[in-house]
């Protein structure tokens, strides 16, 4: 390791001969501490790990800006060559008026609202009571089946696909909402994290509310299902994005075009009416902007919904 | 991983006040009827179908065909293609997939100001349906008027048939789904590095480390735990991939991006082949539990 200007200034973390500081500096010191325990202190390291982040997020932000861009061109512009970002013949909204009214997107929109709303309804309600049931009841076989649950998160969802279509035509269901809703409401991974939540609930709180008379119905209703509130937001909405971005499924239970969900219609409607860029972009960011609004609202919530339910993949 | 581990673990005793014969399995039975009627069924019917030549309308006999289409499947060159590409694009994907989720996490965690900036840049992509990922696709490696072209072009490069071109259409598709998806295993590696004690830091600092050193002696050790979970995911969530490649290039240019799931697809949807595709998905699923398997041992024994 090279000696540089660190070693002769003094440490900068907080150390025991220091009182606890103030209120007002605590905030400071957070903020400038902890980010020289993974980087470097000093200002060098601090401005180049700035002009990273900028670098990639330019990278990252790139399609979605060109997108963007090209949503607001005439379909000229849009595809003429060397255009670049800016068109020739200025800016326009007319890629999202014509969408708006002439294209099927509201309904897909709908659709895709109803779909997912309704799975993230049916998925919470019995994967919250089947925890409930594996965690802190007990009946023969329980060890059994939560056993089976876990097992089967290990099949891959893909590999149903073909004998659930044949499900499906023989129950009449194909073209038909329950029949895009029912098969995705089966979720084992969040079985397993509600149950691990639940058995967290310290068992004195049921206790209590056993002396007072309660029985199943109303510890879980009035007592589990409150003090859970964070993990089922959590869930609901890795389930309810999991749902809306959903392709394959409702792409293969339906080919109505006016039950289409959003990611189906805009797939299949490519074929349709061949490929006019415009249009192209203003749908996707129609189609993008929903879940982003929905990040930007619940942040926090998310990030802590991927971090606990790690299982979910793409 | 986690879930089979604790899976063995006894949670009895946190139950309290026991009632044999409760309304317990009330509570099980709505999840556990959709879970036989949606999991069970399928896998069993599926299982029932590899040994028949059925159709995809099921009408008409379907004749009971033995081990006829997992001998076919086993010499199939085009499904050991699909196979290989599946493969390829797992090794192609990964790597990036682990690492940029990695420096951005580190990027971001050092609390430079903005935070919902670069959190909502690096995550944002990962909201977008697959449906519209074709539709940026589309706008970036569009071969005259793309993103990528405009870019080459204006700096005096040649333009590129990013998805019709054979040499660069595999390229294309990982490049997409490493923007498309890498904000997954950046929050899981973000919430991990909010884990890392504190004191740990605070002891480096007192014996004076670098930068370079806490990186690697403490922060990249600390968070092992977490490269092996999402290296983990993310080869189990690749060997899966499907909607993207469909949409973008469906599997072409001759072939050279489909991957597996895409073919059985093919065999059950438009060549209408259904017993056949049933037989393909089970050699693949029982190629995934292998690979399963054996990342589980090896994950396991790093553990020890």
């Amino acid at each position: 390791m090279t000696v540089t200007a660190e070693t002769f200034s003094p440490p900068r973390t907080r150390t025991p001969a220091v009182p606890r500081q103030r209120r007002g500096a605590t905030r400071r010191t957070r903020r400038s501490t902890r980010p020289q325990q993974v980087l470097g202190p000093g200002p060098a390291a601090k401005a180049a790990a700035l002009a990273a982040l900028v670098l990639m997020t330019v990278v990252w932000l790139a399609p979605l800006a060109w997108t963007l861009a090209t949503s607001l061109k005439n379909e000229t512009d849009a595809a003429s060559i060397g255009d670049g970002w800016l068109p020739a013949n200025g800016f326009t909204m007319d890629a999202y008026s014509k969408i708006l009214s002439q294209g099927k997107l509201p309904v897909w929109a709908l659709n895709s609202l109803i779909v997912a709303v309704a799975v993230t309804a049916i998925t919470v309600a019995i994967s919250a009571a089947a925890a409930y049931a594996f965690s802190r009841t007990s009946f023969r076989g329980r060890r059994l089946l939560f056993g089976a649950t876990l097992a089967s998160i290990m099949v891959p969802p893909q590999i149903l696909i073909v004998p659930m279509f044949r499900e499906m035509l023989a129950l009449g269901l194909v073209d038909t909402y329950a029949g895009m809703i029912l098969p995705q409401v089966v979720m084992p991974p969040m079985v397993y994290i509600l149950k691990k939540f639940f058995d967290g609930i310290p068992p004195e709180l049921e206790d209590a509310a056993r002396i007072d008379g309660a029985g199943h119905l109303r510890v879980f209703t009035s007592m589990v299902l409150p003090l859970s509130r964070p993990i089922l937001a959590a869930v609901s909405i890795f389930v309810f994005i999991t749902t809306w971005n959903n392709f394959l499924w409702p792409f293969i239970s339906t080919s109505d075009q006016s039950l289409m969900t959003l990611p189906v219609g805009l797939a299949t409607v490519k074929d349709a009416y061949g490929l006019q860029y415009a249009q192209t972009a203003a749908s996707a960011l129609i189609a993008a902007v929903p879940l982003i609004v929905v990040f930007m609202v619940a942040q926090r919530q998310i990030v802590k919904s991927v971090a606990t339910t790690g299982l979910g993949g793409q | 991983m986690n879930a089979v581990r604790s899976a063995g673990r006894p949670t009895d005793r946190r139950v309290p006040a026991r009632r044999p014969g409760g309304s317990g399995p009330l509570f099980a039975a709505p999840f556990l009827v959709f879970f036989v009627l949606f999991l069970v069924v399928p896998l069993l019917w599926g299982l029932w179908l590899s040994f028949t030549d059925s159709s995809l309308t099921g009408r008409g006999d379907a004749a009971f065909a033995g081990l006829g289409n997992y001998t076919e499947a086993l010499t199939d060159s085009r499904m050991w293609e699909s196979i290989g590409n599946t493969v390829v694009f797992t090794l192609l994907s990964t790597v990036p997939l682990v690492l940029f989720a990695l420096v951005m996490a580190l990027l971001v965690h050092t609390g430079l100001p903005g935070q919902w900036l670069w959190r909502l840049s690096f995550f944002a992509p990962y909201l977008v349906p697959s449906a519209v990922v074709w539709q940026v696709g589309v706008l970036l490696y569009q071969p005259d008027s793309g993103m990528l072209n405009t870019l080459l072009q204006s700096a005096g490069l040649d333009a590129i048939a990013w998805l019709d071109d054979e040499k660069y259409a595999m390229w294309s598709v990982v490049l997409i789904t490493v923007w498309w998806t890498v904000g997954f295993n950046f929050l899981l590696y973000l919430a991990a590095l909010q884990a890392v004690p504190e004191h740990l830091y605070e002891a480096a600092a007192i014996d004076g480390a670098g930068a370079w050193r806490r990186l690697w002696s403490i922060t990249l050790p600390q968070l092992h735990r977490t490269t092996a979970l999402i290296g983990v995911l993310q080869i189990l969530a690749s060997l899966k991939v499907f909607d993207q490649i469909f949409l973008l290039t469906k599997g072409g240019p001759n072939g050279a991006t489909r991957p597996v799931l895409e073919y059985i697809y093919d065999t059950g949807f438009t060549g209408y082949r259904l017993g056949y595709a049933a037989a393909m998905s089970y050699v693949f699923f029982a190629l995934l539990l292998v690979l399963s398997v054996g990342q589980f041992k090896l994950f396991a024994r790093k553990e020890v």
